[in-house]
């Protein structure tokens, strides 16, 4: 039998979601069901002299109101920070709750104030409308950098200066040296701007307390159900955590938004528990836009040194952060232990320093958003790259080439430790970006280039080559930095006595295909069929324990808990097989579902042994019945996946419009297990981060208000904004992982949208253009050729 | 995303409707392809009493030649129109206009009359039919009325139409064989209706623009006719730097707006370089 390790298997969930058989939260009706709308504040910073809630209860179908003075009289606590970051003196870093409904103040547009429950979602919302909150308003800080003005308002009356922690990493004095001594200094100042991440199915949450049982179930949309119920039981309502079950069933799209624990799931089951009844949440898109966690928002200063040779001595970067109004769940290690410690690229910089701040403003809380921290450091290096090639007058591949790390395998060599506390795993760079140069076929181009510019066209080329931290994660480590949980993985394979297979697994497909691939690995490496697997997730009550997915996590850690449940099955099969064939085991080996004897044609199927194992007549002494075997994973280390995008745009030259004419990537995911899938994540994640580039972007104006809080003001990135991606890939294993896979959900986001900035800079290098704002709008590529015309013509 | 309550009534006949609307009074709304009421009801940006759909109305979704016009019923869907061939042989402007409207589900069920009566600073259909010099008939229940294009256009979502009148049709003039159209538009990146939208429609005789109609939407908040590019080029020859010239004077006379996507300045640019566009290519 031919091994479907490496095929293009169809996703076996497509059928139920293309034919609208999808079981989505809000799809879930209970019995005697109500609807919650929640009462959400207009602005970014008020005092709540009172709430009147008397219209709304007086309205047909309305069952409760509550409000944030029932909260707080409840003594219910706020949701909490998975994740401490200390300052640099050593303090602990300031978390201010987050509570369920707020009595005090208003901290960003969005914030809930009261939740109006009633029989239908509509009269919910006639409720809603009537709540009249009595507001005193505040001025508000937006901008990070504002946040810290000595005469910023304070976003929590407890936390002076606004700031979060103060954080650095890195060798400062040698860093500083090295930018002194340097040949040449590029800089850049910019904006890393605030996403939205518009995930296609709006959050929703459904709390349901049953009285007979004393239990708890919370339906919910999230990536991760194990952690939230760890977060609602233990830290949020204090209940028993036996007692809650929570169930992730299908999920649209998450991207980092469905992973924090949000007020309006603990608040669902906090008021089923009131008026004993399920009561329903659904987020509607202006809800999303407002109160689904942000990403991105940074604003730094970056100078790399480099020696007269182009070789790099230096990367020095101070960057300040914008948590929003809240701590979320994964805030704080985002813009930290997922973005400096990534400032290391795939180049041999000897000395690097990252200083960063922490800032609280009134806007929507900031997390993990797909790549989370590390596109913002891959944008940093990349966007400085191609600007110092311009510089010194370089070739930009060239100056990747010269800097590269050189190869290691992670096995006959050992793994390359940064200066940034990470080792990476394996490695080999250079052959990534001449792919990638050949299938853009870069000396033509470059042709093509000046031959354009001749006739007033304006075409450019960017590069990126990127390098990310995957498989989140090993536990001591992150747990030695500061994260209140570990981040294994679980998966129990259970053997049905007819040879079925179930598998329960701990992370969390919202779109990413796992009981496709998951199955695809299940079945090789039993030697059943695919048909035979099933792969069970998202139910805390079917599923022993798991960390959920994000972190292109899932099949290096999660597939790894299932590789070592595999083995256990496997060990325990070959003693059955061995008792049945009278044979000792090491007589035997398994192929294609068979243990056969060695050197005979004696055999027995994984069928029959199944079987055996439940019908255990004729079974080894002492061993015991059954075939169902759980693992837990902790990772020995994060995976690097690494990879070339090159992207060619043409600017209009009269609008600035940005057409992107081709992109080309060369990614390095380790093994993979089914191509159509990881091209699938890869397309997905260029396309994020081509959207970064060019499209998206929060905007909210000086009181605070959200201006982009609807798809007529946001931009997306949408099918005919993109050319066709030219991917292709080489093959680096992942080391320490029994699969030798690095993940592939964000390295297209990651990588994407540096290339894109660059090639619209490398367009414009007649203008003598440096930077421009992303995202890069007709407007501003215009303004930015005004500008510089301008200049040039004084 | 739930409206709030409202009483739904559905008119079989442009008569029944009219007696609906004046039975109803000014709490009632028409609903015509609801991609424009729809979304405000459930933001309950607006929250009608009642609502009179008039969409199933067989009578008003026509396109025909009356004698020297092109007539549109209100309710054609913008889809039938980029489809008509009677309309992209006589006045292609039309045609492009409603082709660029939104995606294939809203040009399946939005409609002319909707979009006419909705006015949007940035929908589509101004340009066109002020360059196509339309005329729009109103009707109520004490009778018709046909008001100019440029006179019913008043403003950020304002009209000539009153409380109890219903758009019925559209009218155009048919040009004579001198004369090409087009419509060219700079789109708003995330809704797509128009940043810029120019039209132009051009009469030649001779060698040189006998008429010149040039008309924007999505400059200012009212949509309008731009004389002075068209006087700037009326009686001159369609030289590249005659265009350029007249080009140079759009939006001159008007409150540009600004936004996020386009300040006044850039919107302003923007106006120029379509207005030479839309020039060159009926002039090509
Ligand atoms: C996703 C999306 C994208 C869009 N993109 C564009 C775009 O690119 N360009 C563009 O121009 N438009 C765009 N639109 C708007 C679209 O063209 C609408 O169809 C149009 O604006 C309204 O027409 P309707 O038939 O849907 O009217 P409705 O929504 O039914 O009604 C709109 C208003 O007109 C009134 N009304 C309707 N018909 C009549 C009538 N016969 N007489 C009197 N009053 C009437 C109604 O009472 C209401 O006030 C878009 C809409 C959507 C949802």
């Amino acid at each position: 039998m031919a091994s479907i390790i490496g095929k293009s298997v169809k996703r076996v969930e497509d059928k139920r979601f293309l034919t609208g058989k999808g079981n989505f939260t809000d799809d879930i009706v209970l019995p005697g069901m109500t609807y919650a709308s929640i009462v959400r504040s207009h602005h970014a910073h008020a005092k709540i002299n009172s709430v009147d809630i008397s219209q709304a209860t007086a309205v047909d179908g309305v069952v409760a109101v509550f409000t944030g003075t029932d909260i707080a009289n409840a003594e219910i606590g706020g949701v909490p920070c998975g994740w401490q970051v200390d300052f640099k003196n050593g303090d602990t870093m300031k978390e201010p709750p987050h509570p369920l409904l707020v009595a005090d103040k208003v901290r960003f547009v969005g914030d809930a104030v009261a939740v109006v429950i009633a029989e239908t979602a509509a009269a919910a919302q006639d409720g809603a409308e009537l709540v009249s909150v009595d507001y005193e308003m505040l001025e508000a800080v937006v901008q990070g950098p504002d946040a810290l003005a000595a005469d910023a308002p304070l976003v929590h009356d407890d936390v002076p200066h606004n700031t979060c922690y103060d954080w650095e990493l890195g060798d400062k004095t040698a860093t500083d040296e090295a930018i002194e001594n340097a040949e040449h200094v590029t800089k850049l100042e910019f904006v890393n701007q605030r996403l939205i991440p518009n995930a296609i199915e709006p959050r929703a949450a459904i709390g349901h307390y049953e009285e007979a049982s004393e239990k708890y179930t919370l339906y919910t949309t999230s990536q991760n159900p194990h952690l939230i119920r760890l977060l609602l039981s233990a830290f949020v309502l204090g209940l028993p955590e036996h007692k809650v079950r929570v169930i992730s069933p299908d999920v649209g799209g998450g991207f980092g938004s469905k992973i924090p624990h949000y007020i309006e799931e603990a608040l669902m089951v906090w008021c089923s528990g009131q008026i004993k009844r399920p009561v329903k949440w659904t987020a509607e898109r202006n809800e999303s836009f407002m109160t689904d966690t942000h990403g991105r928002d940074h604003v730094t200063k970056a100078e790399m040194g480099f020696d007269a040779d182009g070789k790099i001595e230096g990367l020095r970067v101070k960057t300040v952060a914008n948590l929003g109004a809240y701590l979320s769940t994964f805030s704080t290690c985002v813009p930290t232990y997922l973005h400096g410690t990534l400032l290391q690229g795939l180049y041999t910089t000897p000395a690097i320093h990252i200083d960063l701040t922490a800032v609280f403003t009134n806007t929507t809380p900031v997390d993990a958003l797909r790549g989370a921290g590390r596109p913002e450091a891959t944008y940093l290096l990349e966007r400085l790259l191609d600007n110092a090639a311009r510089e010194m007058n370089v070739d930009p591949a060239e100056l990747r080439f010269k800097n590269f790390i050189p190869p290691f395998d992670g096995v006959d060599q050992p793994g390359y430790q940064t200066q940034v506390a990470l080792q990476y795993d394996s490695g080999n760079y250079q052959p990534v970006l001449e792919k990638a140069l050949d299938m853009v076929d870069y000396q033509e181009f470059r042709t093509r280039q000046a031959e354009a510019r001749e006739e007033g066209r304006l075409l450019g080329i960017g590069f990126s080559t990127y390098i990310e931290a995957c498989g989140i994660a090993p536990s001591a480590v992150v747990g030695s930095l500061g994260a209140r949980a570990g981040l294994y993985e679980s998966a129990q394979v259970r053997v049905q006595p007819t040879g079925k297979v179930s598998v329960y697994v701990g992370s969390h497909s919202h779109g990413q295909g796992h009981e496709t691939t998951f199955a695809q690995v299940v079945a090789d490496k039993l030697g059943i069929a695919m048909e035979d697997v099933e792969i069970v997730h998202g139910d805390s009550e079917s599923v022993a324990f798991g960390m959920g997915t994000y972190g292109s996590r899932s099949l290096a850690v999660g597939g790894s808990a299932i590789m070592k449940s595999i083995d256990k099955v496997l060990e325990k099969g070959a003693k059955i097989a061995a008792h049945k064939l009278e044979v000792a085991e090491t007589d035997l080996e398994f192929a294609n579902g068979q243990w056969t004897v060695k050197g005979s044609d004696q055999s027995i199927g994984f069928g029959d042994v199944a079987l055996t194992a439940y019908v255990p007549h004729d079974y080894p002494e002492g061993l015991e019945p059954g075939m169902d075997f759980s693992s837990f994973y902790d990772p020995a280390n994060f995976t690097y996946p690494f990879g070339a995008h090159i992207a060619v745009v043409e600017v209009d030259p009269e609008t600035g419009k940005v057409k992107l004419e081709r992109f080309v990537a060369c990614d390095d995911v380790g093994n993979v297990i089914n191509p159509m899938i990881v091209d699938g994540q890869l397309h997905g994640g260029i396309a994020h981060g081509i959207g970064q580039a060019l499209y998206e972007g929060a905007i909210y104006d000086e009181s605070g208000q959200l201006v982009s809080a609807s798809f007529m003001d946001y931009t997306m990135p949408r099918a005919d904004d993109l050319p066709m991606f030219e991917l292709d890939r080489t093959v680096t294993p992942c080391p320490h992982n029994p699969l030798g896979v690095k993940g592939a959900g964000e390295a297209g986001t990651i990588a994407a949208t540096p290339a894109v900035v660059n090639a619209v800079i490398d367009a414009l290098s007649p203008f003598g253009v440096s930077d421009i704002t992303m995202p890069l709008t007709p407007e501003r590529v215009w303004k930015a050729m005004q500008t510089q015309t301008k200049e040039a013509a004084i | 995303m739930i409206p709030s309550e409202f009483e739904y009534c559905r008119a079989g006949s442009v008569e029944e409707a009219l007696d609906l609307l004046a039975q109803k009074g000014p709490d009632a709304k028409i609903l015509a392809g609801g991609h424009s009421l729809l979304p405000a009801m459930k933001l309950r940006l607006n929250s009608p009493g009642a609502v009179i759909d008039i969409s199933g109305i067989g009578e008003l979704s026509y396109i025909k030649e009356e004698g020297s016009h092109l007539v549109i019923g209100a309710c054609t869907t913008h889809g039938d129109i980029a489809k008509s061939t009677l309309l992209s042989e006589k006045i292609p402007m039309i045609v492009e206009a409603a082709a660029e409207i939104g995606d294939v589900q809203v040009r399946n069920k939005g409609t002319i009359g909707g979009s006419l009566a909705h006015a949007d600073p940035a929908a589509d259909w101004p340009a066109s039919l002020l360059a196509g010099e339309a005329e729009i008939v109103l009707a109520s229940s004490s009778g018709e009325r046909t008001v100019a294009a440029v006179d019913f256009f008043q403003g950020l979502f304002t009209t000539d139409l009153g409380e109890n009148e219903l758009i019925t049709e559209i009218r155009l003039p048919i040009p004579d064989a001198y004369t090409k159209s087009t419509y060219v538009k700079f789109e708003q990146p995330a809704s797509r209706f128009a940043i810029v939208g120019c039209a132009a429609s051009i009469t030649r005789s001779n060698g040189s623009c006998d008429k010149v109609r040039v008309a924007f939407t999505g400059v200012s908040s009212t949509p309008f006719r731009d004389q002075a590019v068209e006087q700037a080029l009326e009686g001159q020859a369609p030289s590249d730097d005659n265009i350029e010239a007249a080009a140079e004077k759009a939006a001159m006379s008007v409150e540009v707006m600004g936004d996020h996507f386009a300040s006044q300045e850039y919107r302003k640019h923007l106006a120029k370089v379509y207005a030479r566009r839309a020039l060159q290519a009926v002039l090509s």
